[in-house]
């Protein structure tokens, strides 16, 4: 049996201290978020061209997938088509061996995450090196990224240290983190110096000109493009804008949303392979079609991956990205991953109060908590959901049907936690277990009604 | 003006006094209120459960009691959003519609259908506002800290109007308490958690209420008011308004 959201995240809170920790940091990135939205006037209709853009695009999606599929060859790139990950890792696999290549250097991209790339290569004996800082910090402690944008916000600098402490020899108990930065950089150094092959994630490609965009803070992506003599670019069929005039919307949005900057560091435009230089691109569909076919949840593929969503969520915040135990998680993940595995992942779409605030944050208007209402009902409706549920619905809509019965129902309840709480007040009422339950007044409000208003 | 009063199941078993005070504060402000006597449930507790399939019969019931009036009113944004949003008749849809445009929450019904200028309650304690989602984001109640757009908040302006309140503003202003209905036993751990953090943001500010337009939100942090032994209380905005000295 999978672990649920609701258990992964109780083992979360067990360490208070720790999710006050987290709850602060991401806060303090969402505020940041609100400054910098805060000092555009033209913010809200910067998100309504974003949506529109994305929904074009979308509904065209196929033509534009051509138009970029053309540009990009008519540049020299290598263009691949991946029905889904497996594919995608196995296109992946034989650049690699055509090449005879042994030194792989990885910028973050979650499409990779998403098709477990790391773990296949493994497989064959070949190591990646993630060159994101963060991610090459989960990457020596064998574990997943827990935020998409900030992969590493689960760990202190004292977990780091102790990392680093472990795989890269640094001084024990040193927290400072200029000096582990320092250390990491030297390291990753290496690693591109000798690398053969860069693999770097998209995060816009132009179907007009057949270019591509990659955003890194860390100009990670582009130490590996600019040393390997191959690049291998992965991106999902979504990522794709018309024209690139319209890149200025998205990249303004995009950092903004994701950490309150203006925008990222390097936002690094690839348009041709260099004179010697191989550069691929992989579009993948893994479930994009069938999520593009379904109605209610086809504009969650309009997500450029910032994450404001992640960080505006009060049960993310508290809960953690590894408790989605997905590769994608927060809010977007848990409207995206029902349609990759629905059986698995059917308890995401209830991690949530449905506050609405992801929907708010979103810089492309995607209505996230209203998908989450609508994936529970799918979800109820496919049958993913426990027996013991339906029993208790059936029962509640029974007596919210019959209003006589409900009255009735209500008065012994009434009357039982009056004179019997323990019947309520016990260890097996989830409620009980950190909150008193309400008093229970001898009169309804019916009741009162009757007596003082109806003579 | 013929005014429904719709109160919702848990208000109606556990909280008669919010109801109470809800009919008051309507009949003081000049309104005919009439309170439909087999009205149950909105059929929120099955639909965000994903058992939208479940509420049919509910919704008919609703629509049973609640037709032909000129504004149904309830003291829950919730509620409201929920009936507003998905309360549908597959045979007759035209009842149906015409409730989910004429129903509104309490604040929003004297804001801008009564256009309460004034109200005689008073209330002279300090009172931190819990802004409820469903009515904020949902309803439109307020304006939000994550859209850019000019600030208003309906509650805040009635409460405004009471004498003697000293109103305090919480550092995170419209952060959920995780009540989210079956959420807050399904997802216990994390439900408790967002609870206590809006409890600790209200208790910095030293306040002897929290108040809100929403019972459920309201009932979660009493809960957690109550096991932590605090002296801070839980009202419900309708008993504020209604309040005299």
């Amino acid at each position: 049996m999978t672990v649920k959201h609701a258990d992964l995240a109780e083992k979360f809170i067990a360490d208070e201290p720790r999710t006050d920790w987290h709850d602060d940091t991401l806060w303090f990135v969402r505020e940041k978020r609100d400054k910098a939205a805060h000092g555009l006037p033209e913010w809200e209709q910067l998100r309504e061209w974003a949506s529109q853009i994305k929904n074009n695009t979308l509904s065209n999606l196929s033509n534009y997938l051509k138009e970029f599929e053309e540009k990009a060859a008519a540049n020299g790139i290598k263009v691949h088509w991946a029905s889904d990950a497996k594919e995608h890792n196995e296109i992946i696999y034989e650049i690699i061996l055509k090449h005879g290549i042994q030194k792989i250097v990885k910028s973050k991209s979650m499409l990779t995450e998403e098709c477990h790339l790391n773990e296949f290569l493994q497989h064959q004996g070949i190591e990646v090196v993630d060159t994101d800082l963060g991610e090459r910090i989960v990457q020596f402690r064998k574990e997943p990224p827990s935020h998409i944008v900030l992969p590493a916000i689960h760990l202190k600098k004292e977990d780091v240290s102790a990392t680093f402490h472990e795989h890269l020899k640094t001084e024990k108990g040193n927290n400072d983190p200029q000096y582990l930065t320092e250390a990491a950089r030297q390291h990753l150094r290496n690693k591109f110096v000798e690398s053969q092959l860069a693999i770097t994630g998209v995060n816009f490609a132009i179907a007009e000109t057949g270019g591509f965009v990659v955003c890194t803070n860390e100009g990670n992506a582009d130490m590996g493009a600019h040393t390997a003599p191959v690049h291998i670019a992965c991106m999902g069929f979504e990522k794709l804008i018309p024209k690139a005039d319209h890149l200025s919307v998205f990249l303004r949005l995009l950092a903004r949303s994701a950490t309150g900057q203006p925008i990222t560091t390097y936002s690094s435009h690839f348009q041709k392979p260099r004179p010697d230089q191989e550069m691929h691109i992989v579009i993948v569909d893994n479930g994009r079609s069938k999520q593009l076919g379904r109605e209610d949840f086809r504009n969650s593929l309009k997500c450029i991956r910032c994450a404001a969503c992640f960080n505006t969520c009060p049960v993310y915040r508290r809960s953690g990205g590894h408790s989605y135990h997905t590769a994608v998680a927060g809010p977007i993940g848990s409207i995206l991953n029902p349609n990759l595995d629905m059986k698995a992942n059917a308890d995401l779409p209830f991690a949530s109060t449905l506050c609405g605030s992801c929907s708010n944050v979103c810089p492309v208007k995607i209505n996230i908590h209203e998908q989450l209402w609508k994936w529970r009902q799918v979800i109820v409706e496919e049958g993913y959901v426990a027996a013991s549920k339906k029993i208790s619905m059936k029962g509640m809509s029974f007596v919210f049907s019959n209003p006589k019965i409900y009255r009735l129902l209500g008065k012994t309840g009434r009357k039982v936690i009056h004179f019997f709480p323990f019947m309520v007040n016990n260890k097996l009422n989830p409620w009980f277990k950190q909150r008193e339950m309400p008093s229970a007044p001898k009169d309804s409000f019916h009741d009162w009604y009757l007596k003082n208003r109806k003579n | 003006m013929k005014v429904a009063l719709f109160i919702p199941c848990y208000i109606d078993q556990f909280y008669p006094k919010v109801g109470i005070a809800t009919l008051q504060l309507l009949e003081k402000l000049g309104c005919d209120v009439s309170f439909p006597l087999e009205q149950t449930c909105c059929g929120q507790p099955m639909a965000n459960s994903g058992f939208a399939a479940l509420s049919k019969g509910c919704d008919i019931n609703f629509i049973k009691n609640f037709s032909g009036f000129d504004y149904i009113v309830a003291p829950s944004g919730s509620c409201v959003l929920h009936v507003k949003e998905h309360l549908s008749n597959e045979e007759d849809g035209i009842e149906a519609s015409q409730i989910r445009n004429s129903i509104y929450e309490l604040t929003e019904f004297l804001t801008d259908i009564l256009k309460v200028k004034s109200i005689p309650a008073s209330f002279p304690h300090k009172v931190g506002l819990h802004n409820s989602c469903h009515g904020q984001r949902g309803l439109n109640l307020s304006s939000m800290t994550e859209r850019m757009l000019p600030e208003f908040s309906k509650p805040e302006q009635l409460l405004k109007l009471v004498a003697g309140i000293e109103l305090k503003k919480a550092k995170r202003n419209d952060e959920c308490c995780g009540f989210g209905g079956t959420f807050c036993v399904f997802e216990e751990a994390v439900s408790v958690k967002m609870g206590k953090d809006r409890v600790k943001e209200h208790e910095d500010n030293e306040v002897d209420y929290i108040t809100g337009g929403d019972t459920s939100c309201l009932m979660h942090l009493e809960g957690i008011l109550k096991r932590q032994g605090s002296k801070i209380k839980t009202i419900h905005i309708a008993e504020i308004l209604n309040r005299v000295l």
